[in-house]
Order: structure tokens, then C-alpha cells, then sequence
């Protein structure tokens, strides 16, 4: 079945220079295998559509049941140059936690 | 066991925080992180104008108002308050709060050596472009090296209780005490790792105690009392993170863990001056109400260079913005925006970038924002940035027009036209560690 990301993870967003990051962290560590196979970098990348104009990179973090996203050239220039009113990306953590994700009945 | 507590997260955060971490429960050290990228092109155009300031203003009046508790408590402050002119700095703190006992750590600030280093063959380019520095040497602002934690503790070992510093990195401003009380040396990284992951955890102030956190928000107690992070150390690298009882907020692993996220490059090679931490080998466990244990922690050596950044003028930008009511208000924005596009496209204006968001519709979240039903109002946000103060100027008399002449329920123009703005843009670079020599000037 779909549900959104946000049932099993909650996440924090930020930048450095004109990429963001996202962090998604499980709130369960049985949920943790479900965010590795769900949430790829591709996917984020798709989900995010023009506001990505670099590659997607993502790292595991097992041990915080947690992954960590970078974004490359998502910012509109990032910094003092962009001019978004989220310049700094700290609102795309909830954005990304409305993505729908399966999941199979006994996994949750 | 030390305690070792963050009270400015950046220049403009709560001004209590510091006072209430000193008079609401003990604590052995404060560190206040005033610096942001940006903030060092503004403090040295400060300079610029009058050459006794450039460094954070909140600073020596908070050392005025804690003077008397920080010598009757024993705490030591660790701030990297000096900007470009961590003397001038002292200099204020000095004439403000004479009894405190003052140390000044100078040696990043690269300005003046700028063509010295490109002559001896130190291009410093871009770390994200590649570019030499040499295409915009003329427009430099301000270059400061990020110096570590070894430079701050030869200033704790001056026995100082203000230690002062421009721009260090913000974990440094942890991990020195520990440093310093623990006697840690340079090689000992698994130690220095966990200091600086400590420093991390409470870099930002209170987004380690439960502010910015998702995690039941809605339950998250007395934010207007916020307790700001405590970080509670130990000589075998273990720590807890905490608060004072009784303040407000929430510490808890699920809160750290979003901290030890943000701004997170590759987590296992967080580089620092001081040594490169490992994010994965983190083990975090809940052991009390508001308390949250911290071990495991591994690293690596140091890298033989240190990072330096680098902010120069860029050019000019302008950003206006209109308010559109209910009927099809999100369709009377768009209408605006593409009447504005060709007014400028007709004037033959130049710009790098011209940039339109829907505030209230999709300004945030872009392509991932949700469909909308017809919204009660929108505000039109339209931004242009380009080499051309000219151009951006006249910008900014093109969106106003639209109040009389444009669709219809247009209002929130009462700011007039929007300001033109200089840019000023941020350039890192790298530079061998042993160009960047330290030193320490106590002020007694």
C-alpha cells in the first residue's frame, strides 16, 4: 500500500552554499530498510524536479536509522545569491516527507 | 566531567539564552557562534568605514551585563566574537567589563596577505567551480582561514576568562575545553572526533533542544523558555546532552538526531581543522527526561590543509513583491509576473537571473508543492539579480505600475519600490596548513 514518508520518518533540511541537504530519519529502526529501498536518490531527484539542477547524492547512516540527501545546485545559487525566500532550503525536508512510499502490510 | 553549554547559535540570536545558561544552573563553559559565512563580508565592511569595529556588536555589552557571575561562577567564555577585528573586540569588552581577563586569538585573517599567497602559488580556487581566484581578485571583501580547537586552548591556558577568537570553526568552540581540560592531544582523533560531533550537536543553539524540530512539535513545552544545549563531557569522549531543569524545550534522541543532520555533508568524512569525524559510528541512547547519551564516536587524522573563506561583491539584486485577493488570485499573480517579464524583456534589461514565487501557493516547496484549491490570497514574490545596479533599478519601478494598470485586487505595495541591495558572495578555497600561524594577545 502508499502512504506518505512522513508516517515513518520525520527529517531536517539545510544548506551549504547552493546545495541543500536533506537528512530523513526513521522513527523506528525496523522502518530504516524501508527508507533505503523507498527514498533513492532518483527519486528525490524526480520528486524535486526544476528546483534540482545537479545530481542527487545520497549516504546511509545505519546507525541513526537515518539517510542524508545532497542536492546538488538546488538553490537558486544558494547563499546571498539566490533569491528564493527559502534561500537556504530549510522548509524541503517537509516537503519531501509528503513523497508517497510502498510498503507491504506486515512492515508496519 | 566538564560542562561545556552554547548560547548564541548565530549573531541575532536570543539575547537571554546566554544570560539564563550562567544564572539558571551550572555550567564551566559558554560558547557563543556568531559567525556565518556572510557575516564576515559585513563585519569587514564595518572595518572599512571605521577602523575599530568589525566584529559582533551584541558581544561586549554581554560581557558588561555577566561580568560579576561569570567571576563569581568560574565559567570561561569561548566566542568567536571578533569578526575581522577580534582586538577592537576585546578592546570594547575591556572598557566595558574591566575585571574580566581577556585573550585574543589572532592568525586567520588572510586579507592582507592575499597577494602574497597568489605570488607564491597558492591559486585558492574555487572548491565548488574551480575557477582561480585571480577572476575576481579585485572584488575581494574579506578571506579568513577556519582555524580549529589548538589555537583556542593555547588562549584557555592563558588561565583568560573571555577567550576570543575571528573566524574558528564553530565545533572548535566545544571541543577546545575539552581539549584543554582533558589534555587530548593532536593525534588522538577518535577523541577529537567526538568533541567536534559534541560541537556540532549544540552549534546551532536551541535546534539541539527541541526548536526547527518536526517530532511533536505541537507537544514540545514552553518554547518561550527555551533551554539552550549543555553538552556534559567526558575525558573518554562520552557525552550527554542536556538543558537546565525546569527550562523550556525538549532534549531527546529523536531531537538530536535531526541536529546531528543538519548541514551534513558526507558523514563519514566531516572535515575540520582539527580532525575528520565519522557520523555513522554515533550511538545515541535516551538515559532521563531531557538527557541523551553520546558515544561510540570514531575519526580520522586532520587533512594538511585548512579551509578559507573567501566573500567578494558580486553585484546587485532587488526583490519586490504584490498581494493578490480571492477571485483566482493565484491567476491574477501569474497574470502580473508575465506582464513584468515583458516590460523588462522591452527595456532590453540585463539580468543573470529574474525569479517569480507564489508565497501562500509554491515558493517553498517548487515542483513538490501541493495542487491548490482558489486560495483567499497569494503575494506575487519577484526578484531579479544581475551585474547592473542600472538594470536592476529600473526593476524595481516596473512591478508597482501593476497595482492600477494590472489584473484586478492587487494590493501590499505599501513599502514602495523594493530596495536595490549589493551582493556579496561566498568563495572557499583551501590553503596549506602551516601557511596559517596562530597567536594569542591576553588583554589583563
Amino acid at each position: 500500500m502508499k502512504i506518505a514518508l512522513s508516517e515513518i520518518a520525520h527529517a531536517r533540511s539545510g544548506d551549504k552554499g547552493d546545495m541543500a541537504n536533506i537528512g530523513v530519519i526513521a522513527y523506528q529502526p525496523q522502518h530504516y530498510p524501508v527508507l533505503v529501498r523507498e527514498v533513492t536518490a532518483e527519486r528525490v531527484k524526480s520528486y524535486f524536479g526544476n528546483f534540482v539542477k545537479g545530481e542527487v547524492e545520497r549516504f546511509e547512516l545505519p546507525n541513526l536509522g537515518a539517510l542524508n540527501f545532497l542536492l546538488h545546485e538546488s538553490l537558486g545559487g544558494g547563499g546571498t545569491l539566490s533569491l528564493r525566500i527559502d534561500a537556504q532550503g530549510k522548509t524541503m525536508s517537509a516537503a519531501l516527507l509528503r513523497m508517497e512510499i510502498e510498503v507491504a502490510d506486515g512492515e508496519l | 566531567m566538564i560542562r561545556i553549554a552554547n548560547g548564541q547559535g548565530f549573531w541575532g540570536d536570543w539575547l537571554e539564552a546566554p544570560v539564563r545558561l550562567v544564572e539558571q544552573g551550572p555550567i564551566d563553559y559558554l560558547c557563543l557562534d556568531y559567525l556565518a559565512e556572510i557575516t564576515m563580508s559585513i563585519v569587514q565592511k564595518q572595518k572599512q568605514e571605521n577602523p575599530e569595529l568589525g566584529y559582533a556588536r551584541d558581544f561586549p555589552p554581554l560581557m558588561a551585563r555577566l561580568s560579576k557571575q561569570l567571576r563569581e561562577r568560574g565559567v570561561t567564555v569561548i566566542a568567536n566574537a571578533g569578526g575581522v577585528n577580534p582586538a577592537a573586540c576585546a578592546r570594547e569588552v575591556k572598557r566595558l567589563a574591566p575585571d574580566l581577563k581577556v585573550a585574543v586569538v589572532h592568525g586567520d585573517d588572510l586579507f592582507p596577505r592575499l597577494d602574497d599567497l597568489l605570488a607564491r602559488g597558492f591559486p585558492l580556487k574555487n572548491m565548488d567551480t574551480g575557477e582561480d581566484l585571480a577572476t575576481i581578485r579585485e572584488r575581494v571583501l574579506s578571506a579568513n582561514a577556519y582555524i580549529g580547537a589548538f589555537p583556542l586552548v593555547e588562549a584557555l591556558a592563558t588561565g583568560a576568562q573571555v577567550i576570543i577568537a575571528g573566524r574558528c570553526t564553530d565545533t572548535a568552540l566545544t571541543l577546545a575545553p575539552m581539549v584543554h581540560r582533558f589534555g587530548w592531544r593532536e593525534d588522538d582523533y577518535h577523541l577529537l572526533a567526538a568533541g567536534t560531533i559534541a560541537g556540532h550537536i549544540i552549534e546551532c543553539g536551541a535546534q539541539a533542544t527541541g526548536g526547527n524540530c518536526q517530532v511533536d512539535w505541537q507537544t514540545i513545552p514552553d518554547f518561550a523558555n527555551i533551554g539552550y544545549p549543555i553538552v556534559e563531557a567526558e575525558p573518554d569522549g562520552s557525552f550527554t546532552v542536556t538543558k537546565h531543569p525546569g527550562t523550556g524545550g525538549r532534549v531527546s534522541s529523536d531531537v538530536v538526531k535531526e541536529q546531528l543532520l543538519y548541514e551534513l555533508g558526507d558523514p563519514k568524512n566531516y572535515i575540520t581543522p582539527d580532525c575528520i569525524a565519522d557520523f555513522t559510528t554515533i550511538q545515541l541512547k535516551d538515559t532521563g527526561p531531557n538527557r541523551v547519551r553520546v558515544s561510540g564516536i570514531a575519526g580520522k587524522a586532520r587533512t594538511p590543509f585548512l579551509k578559507v573563506s573567501l566573500s567578494y561583491n558580486w553585484g546587485y539584486n532587488a526583490i519586490g513583491s504584490l498581494v493578490y485577493s480571492w477571485p483566482e488570485a493565484y491567476g491574477k499573480a501569474r497574470l502580473a509576473e508575465r506582464i513584468v517579464r515583458e516590460r523588462l524583456s522591452q527595456l532590453g534589461l540585463s539580468f543573470d537571473e529574474i525569479w517569480a514565487e507564489i508565497l501562500g501557493f509554491n515558493a517553498c516547496h517548487g515542483p513538490a508543492a501541493l495542487p491548490f484549491p482558489d486560495v483567499p490570497e497569494v503575494q506575487l514574490r519577484l526578484g531579479v539579480r544581475g551585474p547592473s545596479r542600472k538594470d536592476v533599478d529600473r526593476f524595481t519601478r516596473e512591478l508597482i505600475p501593476l497595482v492600477l494598470s494590472g489584473p484586478p485586487t492587487a494590493t501590499g505595495f505599501g513599502d514602495g519600490r523594493p530596495p536595490v541591495r549589493e551582493v556579496v558572495a561566498y568563495w572557499p578555497a583551501l590553503v596549506p596548513r602551516e601557511e596559517i600561524r596562530t597567536s594569542v594577545e591576553v588583554f589583563a
